[in-house]
């Protein structure tokens, strides 16, 4: 089912304004999206009607407040096509779920984990920090010319050795899907434990996890029309219940003495402290909002986007298209003779928004011998009278810079 | 001509171009004017390393004045440095030290010294006061 993309964009008061005396064009909806009413106004109504701490009050406000954050769980189970909603843990987002488990896992020199040449750095660092401390050492899967994972080496690079594998479904600087079935398939026979980083994915796929095979799924709400400071970290129960607790405090216990404590269960488990229940209440409102839509239609839409996209950019003299045609999300390009900061402060001139720079991805970039690209992004928000703003905005800044 | 009278002139260049893209169009030709450094000199410990774009810094002194060379990847970061450059090269270094250079603020280019992650002119005014005040007391 199509939608009216002018429809969908009027429930986003933001994008109302004017960037320089222009009409903002917000083409960075990898980096975060904006919010629709619908979202807004569940952080607002959380806070004007029933905020309470929740979990442990007795009086109604606490209640209502336990209901709804618990509801919310049952929402984002059901997005996920999880098979209970304790395996939903909230954290304050996919930085957060990944460095979770690296924190739990226990590794030992001669073991090893496995990323991608296509990972953020919050897929990089905390599984370097692991290895660090354990003495387990990092391999990563390189990437073809084209940005896609070289899968035979993927599956040389597979051992019994391998005791994570860690990879994103989508890149976010580049936009490369990864085939993430078959190479969880792969990583599951080697014996290997699997996380996903699916970030970039959230927004624009649907996500089975029991279908996925994945023993972890890591995602943040803000990519998916949901506040900052909210995400998820899905994890297969059987896998959770044998790993310890990671950060001690309320919530996450049954029973303290001083003596002795015994740790809560899944999901409490992995949620001590006060969570963030208004984000994960608007998370809801925000996945609601998603299906409202539907993501098959979403999907559609944006594909169409991307590929308007890359066909006006790649007219325009000496423009590169980074990542394979099949990209998701975002459109990664460079200009020869044109730096990316240029280019994007030109174009931010004209209104238009797109993210320049590593995109937190260095040993990518160093991998392609640049320093950066210029990204765009789109959401179910953007319209094609956006992409064209944005390929004449670019083709403008590089007369002025040529 | 003091450091406030060369700002003040900076800024009076400025002024004749109200429309962004004049303005633009000036500092992107101040950075095709500033001569390129010599590759020789574009060494690790001159290199300031912004999020966005690299920018090399090289100070000498001479008969008590402090000579600047610098250079970006980045042709407008180049121009916001020639901006810099400009307005204390061939100072002394306590000139350069007393310096204020908020001006920068008034150029209406000023989203460039915004404090972004490691922003790479923000780092650099730093490193010019930094080489003054190595280059004087040395």
């Amino acid at each position: 089912m199509a939608f009216d993309p002018t429809t969908v964009r009027a429930e986003f008061p933001i994008l109302a304004q004017s960037v320089n005396g222009r009409p903002l064009v917000y083409l960075d909806d990898a980096a975060t999206t904006e919010k629709p009413r619908a979202v807004l106004d569940a952080s607002r109504r959380y806070y004007e009607e029933i905020n309470a701490n929740i979990h442990r009050g007795t009086h109604h406000l606490a209640r209502a407040a336990t209901a709804a954050h618990e509801a919310a769980r049952e929402t984002v189970a059901r997005h996920l096509n999880a098979a209970e909603s304790a395996e939903v843990i909230f954290t304050a987002g996919t930085t957060d779920s990944i460095n979770l488990v690296a924190a739990i896992l226990t590794l030992a020199p001669g073991d090893e984990v496995l990323i991608s040449a296509l990972e953020h750095h919050s897929n990089i660092v905390p599984w370097q920090m692991l290895c660090e401390r354990s003495g387990a050492s990092l391999k990563v899967i390189p990437c073809h010319d084209d940005g896609t994972l070289d899968q035979n080496a993927f599956h040389a690079l597979l051992s019994e050795r391998t005791r994570l594998t860690a990879f994103t479904w989508i890149s976010n600087a580049f936009g490369t899907v990864n085939p993430v079935r078959e190479m969880i398939a792969a990583a599951k026979a080697a014996g290997s434990l699997v996380l996903v980083d699916a970030a970039q994915a959230i927004p624009h796929l649907a996500i089975d996890v029991q279908a996925l095979g994945a023993d972890f799924v890591a995602f943040s709400g803000h990519k998916v029309y949901a506040p900052t400071g909210i995400g998820v970290l899905w994890g297969k129960r059987a896998v959770l219940d044998a790993l310890p607790p990671w950060r001690g405090g309320g919530e996450m216990i049954k029973e303290v003495t001083f003596e002795k404590t015994t740790y809560n269960e899944l999901p409490f488990k992995y949620e001590a402290g006060t969570p963030n229940i208004e984000g994960a209440i608007a998370l809801a409102a925000a996945l609601d909002f998603v299906h409202g839509i539907g993501l098959e239609a979403i999907a559609v839409h944006e594909d169409k986007l991307i590929r308007r996209a890359a066909e006006g950019l790649s007219a325009l003299d000496g423009v590169h298209l980074f990542g394979p045609s099949g990209r998701a999300g975002a459109l990664s390009f460079g200009i020869r003779g044109v730096h990316h900061y240029d280019l994007g402060t030109l174009i931010d001139q004209m209104g238009v928004a797109v993210r320049t720079g590593h995109h937190c991805c260095q040993p990518l970039m160093a991998r392609f011998g640049i320093t950066g690209t210029t990204r765009a992004s789109f959401a179910v928000y953007n319209t094609e009278a956006e992409v064209d703003a944005l390929v004449a905005a670019v083709g403008k800044a590089v007369a002025m810079l040529r | 001509m003091s450091i406030a009278d060369k700002q003040q002139e900076v800024l009076e260049e400025l002024s004749f171009f109200p429309d962004w893209q004049e303005r633009y169009e000036y500092v992107i030709g101040l950075g095709r004017k500033l001569p390129p450094m010599a590759d020789a000199l574009k060494t690790a410990d001159r290199l300031i390393k912004g999020c966005q774009s690299q920018v090399w810094l090289d100070a000498t002194v001479e008969n008590g004045a402090v000579r600047f060379a610098a250079d970006s990847d980045s042709v407008i970061t180049k121009g916001m440095i020639a901006l810099f450059v400009r307005v204390l090269d061939g100072e002394t270094p306590d000139a350069i030290l007393s310096a204020d250079l908020s001006f920068i603020d008034r150029t209406g280019l000023k989203e460039h010294l915004a404090p972004t992650r490691a922003n790479a002119l923000n780092l650099m005014a730093t490193q010019m006061k930094q080489r003054a005040l190595e280059l004087g007391t040395a």
